[in-house]
């Protein structure tokens, strides 16, 4: 079985303890995996701004660097959405015709992406991925994870056979906490207001960590909990599963702004 | 008195940020689509084949929206058969000339009115005021908005952005300028205002020669028309006058009789969360005979107003599946924070956002805006009982908005130049797909970031401003996923690397 991580922008550039935390937990299951060096991003800023024409090469470069495994594994829902939902689109309208192997390479290449959740539940077939993680903790399912991929109770399953977790339920969890991508910035005001009614929902849970499939999303619940003061920190569902009772597998990042060990925030 | 316009509006982002400020409006909006949410959760769940209703509704609508001007051919010959009248109106202009004119023909100076969001759309009641009739609206929310100088906000709803104080005090005030008065003490308890309301618009119901209603289907084989309502006003307006003069866009056609089994389930449960709705008035043509219950004239207006432009758009036509039930608007987050208002017309919501644009163009600041007015969370998606993929129409107009392209206008097919005010957001889309495309390069300034990380600001200037205004920056890490790879699993990583780069050169040929 070749598998392959596909990392995303987001992570590889600002959230790398949750690629290794991803690696670290595939590793441990025996998967042997690849990381095409050749990768990039999967064109979702872009596209879903409205820039289909930027997208195409990135939709192309997808097919190409990914084409000889036989998994493509992403700790992204909404990228994974991305591929799986509009890359066959976007390659069918812009190499159909002539180029009809660019199409039907990114369609098979797209079908055999998956979210880490999903990798790890439908592929390997496990939910118990032997982590260990001490804390109380309120999942926030992500839009696309939550509509598109249609993930369900994976991550809540994996989450509940986590040795010393606490899952608390999040309220209003299945709304969107107002990311949305370039909406953060064009639509700033409504943003922050769903971002901020999210992190009250997540403060009144009492967790100390609040998790979900998707660094983005975590980028701006975050930056909001942050900006409030609160002690609740955001942390990918990757850096659970990859903690075991020897520590967390991402140690060193930890301490670089990455949401993952919390023993040290603990102290606070 | 005819209310405010939606003329002239900011671009959504603007309007809804004050909104989001007005903390009272917010409060209302989060109580009522609260609500309604999870009632029609419950009443969708009650039927073990909602789904395939869902398929069959958009099935109906995909069908009848490809024959269209067949159906809307055979829907004439049977309204006309049926005693009745049918006008064709290709835009606002002329579907409100054709009402005024027909109203003048009666010699009556007022008209009552069942709730209609196509006669919003073409700001009927303004043009009928200018023609010196004025327009009595009957629907309860409608009536709040009226006499409250106001515009709705919610297509079924429309005085949803009202609580109940508010809704007493536009009682008092303003009741007797229109007709009966509101009774002396009026309370805001919801039994009073309704009696209240009754009292008011029993007085309008019994005097009125001349009725406007829209449709929410009309039925091509019989030339039936039905109006699903909850308070009853839609029945005596529909039934009581002499005229009754029906405005309806053209993708209301549905093609028999058995097709409204699906949609009378459909929409009852996704807008009101009731099983059936309250009233259910049809009617064909006119009545004929002396003495026969209902109207004796009967004119139907069929609307165009840029309809055929949205069915000539192979994405955009779903929207015209529409059946109007607001679910998407009840479960919207952005809605729910920004109110309808902002959406500057008729149609709020996720269902504005994408057939606004697609029925006015993309060319004023509003319109180029409101198909950013999402998340693209996808909520509306789920709940739609016509299931209109509204973030895929979201996306695909934010592509006419930025990039332009094809486009049919006014029955044109015409090239739309992209929105003004997007040259900085497109060299950086184009510049970020360059460097996405050179992997060295997005490793060199990964780099870049990593060793000036301690240097950046906590604040950002410029656009930056709108993500630092409320949120925190993440740290820039010390070293990117893909370096850490290539130092700890070097030799292997830098081979494939290059031999990939290689490929992909090969590949791409002449690609820049
Ligand atoms: S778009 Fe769908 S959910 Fe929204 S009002 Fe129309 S039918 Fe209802």
């Amino acid at each position: 079985m070749r598998v392959a991580l596909f990392v995303t922008c987001v992570t590889d550039t600002l959230y790398p303890g949750t690629g290794r935390a991803a690696l670290a937990v595939l590793e441990r299951l025996g998967v042997e995996v690849d990381f095409p060096l050749t990768q990039s991003c999967c064109g979702q800023p872009q596209f879903n701004t409205g820039y289909r024409r930027e997208t195409e090469p990135l939709v192309r470069r997808f097919a190409e660097v990914f084409r000889g495994y036989d998994h493509v594994v992403t700790p992204s829902g909404s990228c994974a959405a991305m591929v799986r939902e509009n890359h066959p689109r976007i390659a069918a309208r812009a190499f159909g015709g002539g180029a009809a192997g660019t199409a039907a390479e990114a369609a098979g290449v797209a079908s055999r992406t998956y979210e880490l959740s999903e990798f790890l539940v439908d592929v390997l077939g496990v939910t118990d991925v032997g982590a260990y993680y001490p804390h109380t903790v309120t999942y926030h399912p992500t839009c696309h994870g939550l509509r598109t991929l249609g993930l369900g109770d994976r991550p809540r399953r994996l989450l509940e056979n986590v040795r010393g977790l606490e899952l608390v339920e999040l309220p209003g969890a299945q709304e969107c906490c107002g990311f949305g991508g370039t909406f953060a910035v064009k639509n700033a005001a409504v943003s922050a207001a769903m971002g901020s009614d999210k992190a009250r929902g997540i403060e009144s849970t009492g967790a100390q960590a609040v998790c979900a499939v998707d660094n983005s999303c975590l980028m701006h619940i975050g930056g909001i909990l942050a900006r409030r003061g609160s002690a609740v920190r955001p942390v990918h569902l990757a850096e659970i599963l990859a903690s075991t009772d020897a520590g967390t597998v991402v140690d060193g990042t930890a301490a670089e702004g990455t949401p993952a060990n919390g023993t040290e925030e603990e102290a606070r | 008195m005819s209310g405010g316009t939606f003329l002239g509006m900011p671009p959504f982002p603007e309007a809804a940020a004050a909104a989001v400020r007005d903390t009272r409006l917010r409060g209302n909006l989060r109580h009522a689509t609260g609500t309604i949410r999870a009632k029609r959760a419950q009443a969708v769940a009650e039927l073990p084949d909602w789904a395939r209703l869902r398929a069959a509704g958009a099935a109906i609508k995909d069908r009848t929206l490809r024959h269209l001007d067949h159906y809307l051919e055979r829907l004439e010959e049977a309204v006309t058969a049926a005693g009745g009248t049918v006008h064709w109106a290709a835009d606002a202009a002329e579907a409100n000339r054709i009402v005024t004119e027909l109203v003048r023909a009666t010699g009556e100076s007022e008209v009552v009115k069942v709730k209609s969001m196509a006669t919003q759309e073409i700001g009927l009641n303004a043009a009928l005021e200018a023609a010196g009739i004025r327009a009595y609206e009957t629907d309860l929310a409608e009536l709040i908005v009226q006499l409250g100088d106001d515009l709705p906000s919610h297509i079924l709803v429309p005085a949803i952005h009202r609580n109940r104080g508010e809704i007493r005090d536009i009682f008092r005030s303003e009741m007797g300028s229109w007709g009966r008065p509101a009774p002396d003490g009026l309370s805001d308890e919801p039994a009073e205002l309704a009696e209240a309301a009754r009292l008011h618009l029993r007085e309008k119901f019994l005097r009125a020669r001349v009725g406007i209603s829209g449709a929410n289907f009309m039925v091509a084989e019989t030339g039936t028309l039905v109006v699903v309502e909850s308070e009853g006003n839609g029945r005596m307006c529909l039934t009581l006058p002499e005229t009754l003069i029906s405005v309806v866009g053209i993708e209301k056609v549905v093609p028999t009789w058995r097709d409204l089994e699906v949609f009378l389930q459909l929409l009852p449960r996704s807008s009101t969360a009731e099983r059936m709705n309250p009233y259910t008035s049809m009617w064909t043509g006119a009545a004929d005979a002396e003495g026969a219950d209902g109207p004796r004239d009967f004119h139907l207006v069929l609307l165009d107003n840029g309809r055929t432009d949205a069915l000539a758009d192979t994405v955009g036509r779903q929207a015209l599946r529409c059946i109007r039930c607001s679910a998407c608007l009840n479960v919207c987050p952005v809605y729910e924070r920004a109110g309808g208002h902002a959406y500057g017309s008729a149609y709020p919501g996720p269902i504005g956002a994408i057939l606004t644009p697609q029925l006015r163009g993309t060319a004023s600041g509003l319109d180029a805006s409101l198909p950013y007015a999402s998340s693209l969370c996808g909520a509306c998606y789920e709940v739609c009982p016509v299931a209109i993929d509204i973030p895929q129409v979201l996306v695909h107009l934010r592509e006419r908005v930025v990039e332009g392209g094809e486009a049919t206008v006014r029955g044109r097919r015409t090239t739309v130049r992209p929105a003004r005010g997007h040259a900085a957001e497109r060299a950086a889309m184009r510049a970020a797909r360059w460097v996405f495309e050179h992997p060295a390069a997005l490793r060199a300034g990964q780099r870049l970031a990593s060793r000036t990380r301690r240097l950046h600001p906590r604040r950002l200037p410029g656009p930056g401003r709108a993500w630092t205004a409320s949120r925190e920056l993440p740290e820039v890490p010390a070293e990117s996923f893909r370096d850490w790879w290539r130092r700890e699993r070097g030799d292997d990583g830098g081979g494939r690397e290059a031999r990939g780069e290689r490929e992909a050169r090969g590949e791409r040929g002449g690609d820049r």
